[in-house]
């Protein structure tokens, strides 16, 4: 027979001080690996939503990152003719040549400037990349000296609001809309006219990559597998939705020690409640007699108090959850290793983040539970009713 | 005062598995402080390396993947305090199938003759030397690279370009040993430019320059000056100190200084909270004792002095264990794979060792105050007559 689950509650709140000092303890553990989980996801979102699986990147072989796409003109004009791409409404071949620089902007936060990609494309560019809106202003128009920057960008940089100038490259672009999209990386970015930013970082002859949309998925797939098997082009293709899976790599060295911390101080937390657990045996010793009197068996007393240990860490892997919960409303950035530039993005504390902080924290009760359980359970009626 | 130390003494060793369980709990925090701690020393408060005193990095004031004339090379070297500058190109590329991490490595290119005068500190055997003069397809690699790769003297190394489409063929002529540079390989400058040809927009771009400058602090002048120079030409330069150009990359991991202080806050916390639990335990087992010590003639000033000086002795003991395993920590991360140099090099400094026993002891005597001096403050009846 089972010990009903409301004694443990009560045993729970009648020590409450010590109750809430181990749940905080615990509540602390869980809300490290939580937001860790949180910034990991927000940056894993903000990469993954902006990929269509239509879409093919092609850049140089050997190269990862479209910084250092290296794609050559010729290259990119043999690419246009290969079977499977989409038809504009003008006939052409839905295929936009671009470049990806990177620029410096101050804030107030970093006077000395962060790095921001640019990007110069064309108005395929931008048909291709129909998530992609304009929120204030309008486009660049092809041929002038105008930019259009993501919502990220003109929210953190007052330097870049609509109508006012910024200085890269060989003179001043104006700023004529703000543009959003779905994807965190693309809100991050600066758009412009692809021939006017090719002339002002000298890269006529080399800009970075090619974006072209296939006619459907099986498309998408004989294109990358065409294209990356053509040795004259020398090129690697891959749909868009697979190189943003590779970007999130950057998020990799603050996941390894943030989960490492969570690690280390879980032991810690564990070994907190063992003796809150330990401490609530002792103190219960009569009463772990009386029931035993009253004919729960071993089973159910060890059991019990496993229960309660784990409702312990349980109450506080809540704490820790709702501790980590104002993340959500928090934008931070990160620097790209891939594009060396900014990507701003919001900490993503979901679902997914919260059960597995839960379960880090019923495992923590679970081992600290276990060993002053068995103790409890061990215990001989008679010398349980005489211990004071 | 030093005569009731036995007494705490003997105090914290009366419950030995509530105190060694809480001593391990604080023990496994304050390692994580201490390792935590030691990184951030490591990062933004240690003295430059031996060599790094006295060289600068001049890059493109906008951002490192921005190119800077050759030209510049001549220039920066007539620049009074001068000694030495050479072109630092970082190559890239990819070894292998760059899929698989383990293949990653930094790729230089450097000026041969110029690279043993810019980076004294470096060690090479003199035919090494001689032969990475010669070889214009010669390259060397840090000792850590070469044992990792299993790399032989005479190895052929095949590198895919990215950044530049060349794909050079090398020939370890060199291993050397030196503490700051990790996993790297250097090849002639002057190969990669035969290999892109003449004509090509690159052959006249560099990435950045070293600079050997006379004397310590001649560097912040010269740095000035410098930058200066070139304040109006078409590609302004930043020059900064190698210790500062390599924080610049910790920096993208977002605001770290902001990340480990509040994991450090958090564990901070944990601690203080496992510590408070086990006094206010241990005190609420004891008032009884407590009035009796009372009766005894103890005054509440003494009765107050004991407990916090038991709860002191318990967290120093801790964090003796803590010490202890934060050594240990760091000797296995030196060993292990490490993204950055601060990891190389990570070591519990004895300040870092002695802030952490300080903590330890000060956050156990500040965990104890509250029920310390409810102990203190309980009159004498009303201590005797409770049960425990």
């Amino acid at each position: 027979m089972a010990i009903p689950l409301a004694y443990n509650l009560r045993n729970l709140t009648v020590r409450k001080t010590t109750t809430l000092m181990t749940a905080l303890g615990i509540a602390l553990t869980v809300a490290v690996l939580v937001a860790v989980l949180a910034l990991v996801n927000g940056l894993d979102s903000a990469f993954k939503a902006s990929g269509n699986p239509l879409n093919v990147l092609v850049m140089r072989k050997g190269a990862n990152a479209e910084l250092s796409g290296g794609l050559t003109v010729e290259a990119f004009q043999t690419l246009k003719s290969k079977p499977g791409i989409a038809r504009g409404a003008d006939g052409l071949p839905q295929a936009s040549l671009e470049l990806v620089t990177v620029i410096n902007l101050p804030n107030e936060t970093h006077p000395d400037g962060m790095n921001i990609t640019l990007r110069g494309l064309s108005q395929v560019g931008l048909d291709i990349r129909e998530k992609t809106k304009i929120a204030n202003g309008r486009w660049f128009r092809q041929g002038q000296r105008e930019v259009v920057v993501g919502k990220s960008i003109a929210k953190g940089y007052e330097a870049a609001g609509i109508g006012k100038k910024l200085h890269f490259g060989k003179g001043d672009w104006e700023v004529v809309g703000v543009m959003e999209s779905d994807s965190s990386a693309t809100n991050s970015e600066i758009f412009g006219d692809l021939n006017q930013i090719e002339g002002d970082f000298n890269r006529q002859d080399g800009p970075s990559s090619a974006l072209v949309r296939a006619t459907d998925t099986v498309a998408a797939q004989a294109l990358v597998n065409s294209i990356n098997d053509d040795q004259r082009l020398n090129c690697n293709a891959r749909t868009e939705v697979d190189y943003m899976d590779s970007q999130t790599s950057s998020a990799a060295p603050v996941q390894y020690l943030g989960v490492f911390v969570a690690i280390i101080m879980a032991v810690g937390s564990s070994f907190a409640a063992m003796n809150t657990m330990y401490a609530a045996v002792a103190r219960r010793a009569k009463e772990v007699g009386t029931l035993r009197v009253l004919g729960f068996s071993r089973g159910s007393i060890l059991t019990s108090f496993f229960i309660e240990s784990v409702l312990l860490s349980l109450l506080g892997g809540l704490l820790g959850c709702l501790l980590v919960l104002p993340l959500n409303s928090v934008t931070t950035s990160m620097m790209s290793f891939t594009s060396f530039s900014e990507i701003a993005f919001n900490f993503r504390a979901g679902p997914q983040a919260m059960a597995i902080g839960m379960g880090f924290a019923m495992l923590m009760g679970a081992i600290g539970g276990v060993f002053p359980a068995r103790m409890a359970a061990k215990k001989e009626i008679l010398v349980a009713l005489r211990d004071i | 005062m030093f005569k009731y130390l036995s007494l705490m003494f003997k105090n914290s060793l009366r419950n030995r598995r509530r105190s060694a369980l809480t001593m391990v709990s604080i023990g496994m925090s304050l390692c994580l402080l201490g390792v935590l701690g030691a990184l951030y020393r490591g990062l933004f408060l240690a003295p430059p390396a031996p060599g790094q005193e006295l060289r600068l990095v001049v890059h493109h004031k906008v951002s490192i993947t921005q190119a800077l004339p050759a030209s510049y090379e001549a220039k920066i070297r007539q620049v009074p305090g001068v000694r030495e500058a050479m072109i630092w190109q970082w190559f890239g590329g990819s070894y292998k199938d760059p899929r698989d991490q383990k293949n990653f490595f930094a790729r230089f290119c450097v000026e041969p003759d110029k690279f043993f005068k810019v980076r004294p500190e470096i060690s090479m055997p003199e035919d090494q030397q001689q032969a990475f003069l010669h070889l214009r397809t010669g390259a060397i690699a840090s000792s850590d690279l070469v044992d990792r790769m299993h790399w032989k003297l005479g190895e052929k190394i095949f590198i895919t370009g990215d950044i530049f489409p060349v794909n050079p063929e090398l020939t370890l002529v060199g291993i050397i040993t030196d503490p700051n540079t990790t996993e790297s390989l250097f090849f002639s400058e002057e190969y990669l430019r035969q290999m892109l040809g003449n004509g090509n927009a690159r052959q006249d771009a560099v990435g950045s320059f070293q600079v050997q400058v006379e004397s310590a602090n001649m560097v912040g002048s010269v740095a000035k000056t410098i930058d200066d120079m070139f304040a109006n030409s078409s590609e302004a330069t930043k020059s900064e100190s190698e210790q500062a150009f390599a924080l610049q990359f910790v920096s993208f991991l977002g605001n770290v200084k902001l990340f480990l202080m509040a994991i450090c806050a958090a564990v901070t916390f944990t601690v203080l909270l496992v510590s408070a639990n086990t006094m206010a335990m241990s005190v609420r087992e004891r008032i009884r004792e407590v009035g009796i010590l009372k009766t005894l003639g103890y005054t509440p000033g003494t009765i107050l002095f004991l407990i916090l000086g038991e709860a002191g002795v318990l967290a120093a003991l801790g964090g003796v264990v803590g010490l202890l395993l934060a050594v240990g920590l760091t000797n296995v991360i030196r060993q292990g794979p490490s993204f950055m140099q601060a990891m190389k090099t990570l070591t519990i400094t004895p300040d870092v060792g002695a802030g952490l026993l300080g903590l330890a002891f000060f956050i156990g005597v500040a965990s104890a105050f509250v029920p310390a001096y409810n102990a203190s403050r309980t009159p004498i009846l009303e201590s005797l007559k409770n049960a425990g």
